[in-house]
């Protein structure tokens, strides 16, 4: 009988083994001060923790710089772990949005008046009598459910502040982006993402060359959520072999994606683009050398975008192809870019630039 | 009885024939307790599902293997039913989108979130979480792919997505941050021959190499493909050493060849008209319109001028977009063959066509 009365043994709800957690969400700035970069945004937002008021915001800019962390820190830093599942509402695209739902679910949410805090669970956080609604990939959501949320917006906003995150601040309507306090967040510059990823290696107690780190950088082009991904990518299958090996920058462009320079290298020869390391017969190989070496590359299962924002690496960065030359070459790339984005085949589309840049080159 | 492509698919990492660094790699992922997410992409008959299920079974034991089909009924927003055929065992689960079409994005809402939300009941099972394995996921709608960010990362404890791709061009940048890629390139010809020689000693007959090589040439990487052949051979021709062998194409190969020929043969409009009959004919045997220009335009390159080469495949680049974007596959298939018959006849004759461009 006691053991029925006796309270079950509290479980944790979600036990995550911390060493299992993604390295984005363990290392997740927890405050404001720790958000690195954009220190124009973290200052207006500190502001707003001392004042009590804050304006309903727009976060936009591209993916991996911090739009979704500081939303977050900073509501954390407002109501404190206790408060935080009552008082703020977090959507995003993996969510249900449609119209049905701002009508019910976001609006029931933004009705309700604020619980006074509960003198305990605030204690040490301003706690503020509002609560936050957080739209995170606002910019998925539909024109219809974006109209919806204009009114809701007004009418409640003594009582609920939205903050919209999104990567497109064009796919926003414009009422909506008018009611709102915009900050852009910015690419993190090479030095920041530096800092953070030695940080978190640091914490992780793995070792990183600079030329690792370098590699990071150069494949993520400012999105420190990728960085970090790769680096534990990298750190998972270094780690898993035995014994241990150190990382290799070499890893990191494999775990990317990136197609190695050599391979690159040898497509851009056959289609007359002089290399240090071509071997020049290449050049002379015509329809059946471009074709075959379009051949290798889908057989080695490159992705096709990759490869051409590879090449236009190599074409535009050439110190010996003439100004008439790259600029033609450019205009090809964009048409298949193009292209490729609506769809069409991979190969037949590489064949085609690989055709018409060694025309262009000729 | 079962065909040799199943019959020999290898059931564990050890038994991979080639990419042995990739099998090292997968086993001490599996082994290692932090298995992340993961997207295998290659191109077709590389070995990327076989990979996928040995991972599996690396991961869960031959408990993976025990499939079941079960039947599932969604409702989309407009009251719609959708019934889902889904592949799963005790721990994992399959998802092909491509069956449910335009509401994909639906299915895997709901789905993820109901494995998400459950935990691995049986106890004795070797990890935590449950894996979905999502098929074709360059086919999945851009809504579907962004339903997948935040489900990846929040869900992260109790549930493991892995893609299968041909491409990564078609997904999203941040999926593809969010796993790690994984490239199975086509094997090659020596690893293709290797297998084809592995089959021919499991089923106890002699492959002569001559024959293994010419069957390698025609399956351009395609293991699956190089492995049907075989059978297919052996089928027809019990002794592969006595007579002089044709490896038979598919038909429908044979039969662009044909209407290649008949392209270059005559530029004319009753020609087309034929052509277009027999376009007619192979797109009602379903075989995919890109793959026929793809074909078609290779045949036609065999047998011109070196000049004209470069123009025939940039026009089926061209048309092949436009059918992707169009709506009937004919039109854009006819235009092809009008455009291709006009530059040979240009070529040919040194006939003044620029107005017939416009």
């Amino acid at each position: 009988m006691q053991s029925f009365l006796k309270p079950p043994k509290q479980q944790p709800k979600h036990a995550v083994d911390p060493a299992l957690q993604p390295w984005i969400e363990k290392y997740r700035p927890k405050t404001m001060d720790d958000i690195s970069a954009q220190e124009h945004t973290v200052q207006v937002l500190k502001k707003t923790l001392g004042s009590n008021n804050l304006p309903h915001m727009l976060f936009y800019g591209p993916p991996g710089t911090g739009k979704t962390s500081t939303i977050l820190a900073l509501s954390r830093q407002l109501f404190g772990p206790e408060l935080f599942r009552s008082r703020v509402l977090e959507l995003n695209a993996s969510d249900e949005r449609g119209i049905s739902v701002v009508r019910e679910k976001i609006k029931n949410f933004a009705r309700q008046t604020p619980r006074a805090a509960d003198a305990e669970a605030s204690r040490g956080y301003p706690c503020p009598p509002y609560k936050i609604i957080i739209l995170d990939e606002a910019d998925s959501m539909t024109q219809d459910a974006q109209a919806a949320l204009r009114r809701v917006m007004e009418t409640y906003a003594k009582i609920t502040r939205f903050c919209l995150v999104c990567n497109y601040v064009t796919r926003i309507i414009e009422p909506l982006a008018s009611r709102c306090s915009k900050f852009r967040f910015h690419t993190l510059d090479a030095s920041s993402n530096r800092t953070r990823l030695e940080y978190v290696a640091h914490a992780e107690g793995v070792a990183v060359t600079p030329s690792v780190v370098d590699a990071l950088i150069s494949t993520s082009d400012g999105d420190l959520r990728r960085s970090i991904t790769y680096l534990q990518s990298a750190h998972r299958l270094s780690a898993s072999t035995t014994p241990p090996g150190e990382i290799q920058a070499r890893d990191i462009q494999e775990i990317a994606g990136v197609i190695p320079d050599a391979v690159v290298n040898r497509f851009a020869g056959s289609l007359g683009v002089e290399g240090e390391d071509v071997d020049m017969d290449a050049k002379k190989g015509g329809y059946d050398g471009v074709r075959k070496a379009v051949q290798e590359l889908v057989m080695g299962g490159y992705s096709a975008m990759q490869v051409l924002s590879q090449l236009h690496d190599i074409v535009i960065l050439h110190p010996l192809l003439s100004g008439r030359q790259k600029s033609r070459c450019a205009l090809i790339f964009a048409e298949v870019d193009k292209n490729l984005s609506d769809g069409a085949d991979e190969e037949l589309q590489l064949l085609d630039m690989g055709l018409r840049v060694w025309k262009a080159l000729r | 009885m079962s065909l040799w492509v199943d019959k020999y698919r290898p059931r564990s990492l050890e038994d991979l024939h080639y990419h042995p660094e990739l099998s090292a790699r997968l086993r001490s992922l599996a082994g290692s307790g932090d298995f992340p997410h993961m997207l295998f992409y290659g191109p077709s008959g590389a070995g990327k599902k076989t990979r996928v299920a040995c991972v599996l079974r690396e991961l869960f034991g031959a408990g993976a293997e025990k499939l079941k089909i079960e039947q599932r009924v969604f409702l989309t927003p407009s009251k719609r039913k959708l019934d889902v055929n889904v592949v799963m065992s005790n721990y994992h689960l399959e998802l092909t989108p491509s069956d449910v079409g335009t509401y994909d994005r639906q299915v895997i809402q709901e789905i993820l979130k109901e494995i998400a939300q459950t935990q691995q009941v049986d106890l004795n099972a070797k990890q935590r979480f449950k894996v979905v394995v999502i098929n074709e996921a360059d086919q999945l709608s851009r809504d579907a792919q962004a339903a997948l960010r935040r489900t990846m990362e929040k869900y992260m404890s109790n549930l493991r997505i892995i893609l299968v791709a041909n491409s990564t061009s078609k997904l999203i940048a941040p999926i593809k941050s969010r796993c790690l890629l994984v490239r199975v390139a086509a094997p090659t010809p020596e690893e293709m021959e290797s297998v084809l020689a592995y089959v021919a000693k499991k089923e106890r007959f002699d492959l002569p190499p001559e024959v293994a090589s010419g069957i390698v040439a025609e399956a351009t990487g395609n293991l699956r493909r190089a492995l049907l052949v075989l059978e297919a051979l052996k089928m027809q021709h019990p002794d592969l050493n006595a007579e002089k062998l044709e490896i038979a194409k598919p038909d429908w190969e044979t039969y662009c060849t044909k209407v290649a020929d008949l392209i270059v043969a005559e530029q004319s409009a009753q020609r087309i008209l034929d052509v277009r009959a027999k376009l007619y004919e192979l797109i009602s045997h379903c075989i995919p319109p890109s793959l026929i220009i793809k074909t078609l335009a290779d045949r036609v390159v065999e047998q011109v001028d070196e000049a004209l080469k470069a123009d025939i495949m940039h026009w089926a680049a061209f048309y092949e977009h436009r059918m992707r974007q169009g709506n009937k596959k004919i039109f854009h298939l006819e235009a092809w063959v009008v455009k291709v018959m006009s530059i040979y006849k240009h070529f040919m004759f040194d006939i003044d066509l620029t107005g017939f461009d416009e």
